[in-house]
């Protein structure tokens, strides 16, 4: 960044009264954990846990012609989604690398709210406004506060707060304007820690308030704030992609797995011949998920080597605190990249031996 | 605030040590611990090896990072906290005491090391 002022949520001034110790992640100053990685992350898949997410970007689309505005940028089907329905989609450049992924609401008949990655927030609006056609694009992320409760006993921490019967919001859907404690808010169904959860928005003068309201309530469920140290563990347990590791302007949807978000069939979208070449000639490469048998942890970076050829590379590792196994994804070679596979990974100078597993690593068991 | 013992010296990397007669106890402070955050690796040299004042001895992994430990004295290594192995998480826990990583038998005189005060001036830097 040009200058070197870190960006702040407005939830800033409550992470200290929480004993949250902050980082620079991407620009921003946020807090990497409250008290320690493992015990937030296993608060989510036991309890429950609030993240402040509110350096995510927001950016809305609405008129007329918003839905073909979104339908030419994103890879996933639009025009399926309804009124108080969530959509995830990765969205392309021209040759199929990946520009972002984000979530799409549909808030009313024209009018879309689109959640992008914090880093990208720039580049995604601008991307937006060239391809607008028409459609109005505007960024409302400097005013907006989004806060992720996720775990087992969110549904019960949330109900707490509201008069609205929050179990009635499927997986995936939302509500909007709903009001928890007193707060108005957009409600979803969503989240990315592989646990029940919701998502909530609301507009940023609110956001302490809101923040500090749900971790009271939260108390007698044993709920913990969570830093983004335990996000990234938690996201990687259940194989959820982060942008930068799994997807970038180099690594294409398929690539990265999420071929289930490309809907080759809904007419054209930037980036779809690339993509359609691409799955016709077969990939050259995939992200696969591994363990490590040997000591250590695979970092982002690292080399992956099958009988003393270099097949590529880490793209997230880390030890999964719910398994307690060292855990991580990579972008190998497709000739290699199957089930059962042994591997070896450079770390730090040191080959340490692997085997590709299935994902995800960790699946919520049914409660 | 982080514990800094007045019985203990210290190296600018963060290392504590006891000096007894000729041995020399070796750990992380409780400063690095918590800047680490939660331990899950902690790679040791073995009993024999040789260490010199300066030069990295082994490596303490944490979710977040690693980071390399650096030996505050030379000399052979005389004993390991093998318990480390499986349980990691007693340096987070108690690192002056159950954390405690490396006794080294000492070649050279104690070379110059930080009092209690002085790293935590330097922490506070």
């Amino acid at each position: 960044m040009a200058d070197d002022q870190l960006r702040r949520t407005p939830l800033y001034p409550l992470y200290e009264v929480w004993g949250g110790k902050t980082i620079d992640f991407g620009g921003w100053e946020l807090p990497v954990q409250y008290s320690g990685i493992l015990a937030e992350h296993l608060a989510v898949r036991t309890k429950v846990g609030l993240f402040d997410v509110s350096h995510m970007g927001e950016i809305e689309v609405s008129g007329p012609s918003a839905l073909q505005c979104l339908q030419q940028i994103v890879t996933n089907n639009v025009a399926r989604l309804e009124i108080g329905q969530a959509l995830y989609s990765p969205f392309c450049q021209e040759d199929g690398g990946t520009i972002d992924d984000v979530l799409i609401y549909r808030l009313e008949n024209e009018r879309y709210l689109v959640v992008v990655n914090a880093s990208n927030i720039e580049k995604d609006f601008a991307w937006f406004l060239d391809h607008a056609q028409g459609a109005q694009v505007v960024n409302q992320s400097a005013q907006t506060v989004q806060l992720a409760l996720q775990g087992p006993e969110a549904l019960s921490v949330l109900q707490a707060l509201t008069a609205e019967d929050v179990s009635q919001i499927a997986y995936y859907t939302f509500r909007n304007n709903i009001l928890v404690a007193g707060v108005s808010c957009l409600v979803s169904r969503t989240g990315y820690t592989g646990e029940d959860g919701f998502e909530l928005y609301t507009d940023s003068v609110n956001g302490p308030a809101l923040f500090s309201a749900i971790l009271e309530a939260g108390k007698e469920h044993g709920i913990m704030p969570i830093g983004l140290g335990a996000r990234d563990t938690l996201r990687l347990e259940a194989r959820l992609p982060l942008y930068g590791h799994e997807l970038t302007n180099e690594i294409t949807p398929l690539e990265a797995g999420l071929s289930m978000f490309v809907k080759f069939d809904k007419g054209p979208f930037i980036g779809r011949e690339a993509l359609l070449q691409q799955k016709e000639k077969g990939l050259a490469r995939k992200i696969v998920g591994f363990e490590l048998t040997g000591r250590g942890i695979a970092r982002a970076g690292f080399e992956v080597w099958v009988d003393g050829r270099l097949v590529g590379h880490v793209t997230s590792g880390t030890m999964g605190p719910s398994l307690q196994k060292s855990i991580g994804l990579a972008l190998l070679s497709t000739e290699v990249a199957e089930v059962g596979r042994a591997i070896e990974v450079d770390v730090r100078g040191k080959k340490v031996a692997g085997v590709i597993v299935k994902t995800p690593f960790y699946k919520r068991p049914a409660r | 605030m982080s514990h800094t013992p007045e019985n203990l010296q210290y190296t600018k990397e963060h290392e504590w040590v006891r000096i007894d007669g000729k041995l020399a106890y070796i750990g992380i402070t409780d400063f690095a611990q918590s800047e680490l955050g939660d331990i899950v690796f902690v790679e040791l040299p073995e009993v024999g090896d040789e260490v010199r004042a300066g030069d990295t001895f082994g490596t303490v992994e944490s979710v977040k990072t690693v980071s390399d430990l650096f030996a505050p004295v030379s000399g052979k290594v005389v004993q390991i906290n093998d318990a480390l192995n499986d349980n990691p998480e007693k340096v987070n826990e108690d690192p002056y005491d159950m954390g405690w990583m490396l006794v080294v038998e000492m070649s050279d005189a104690v070379p110059v090391l930080l009092t209690a005060a002085e790293y935590t001036a330097h922490i506070n830097e």
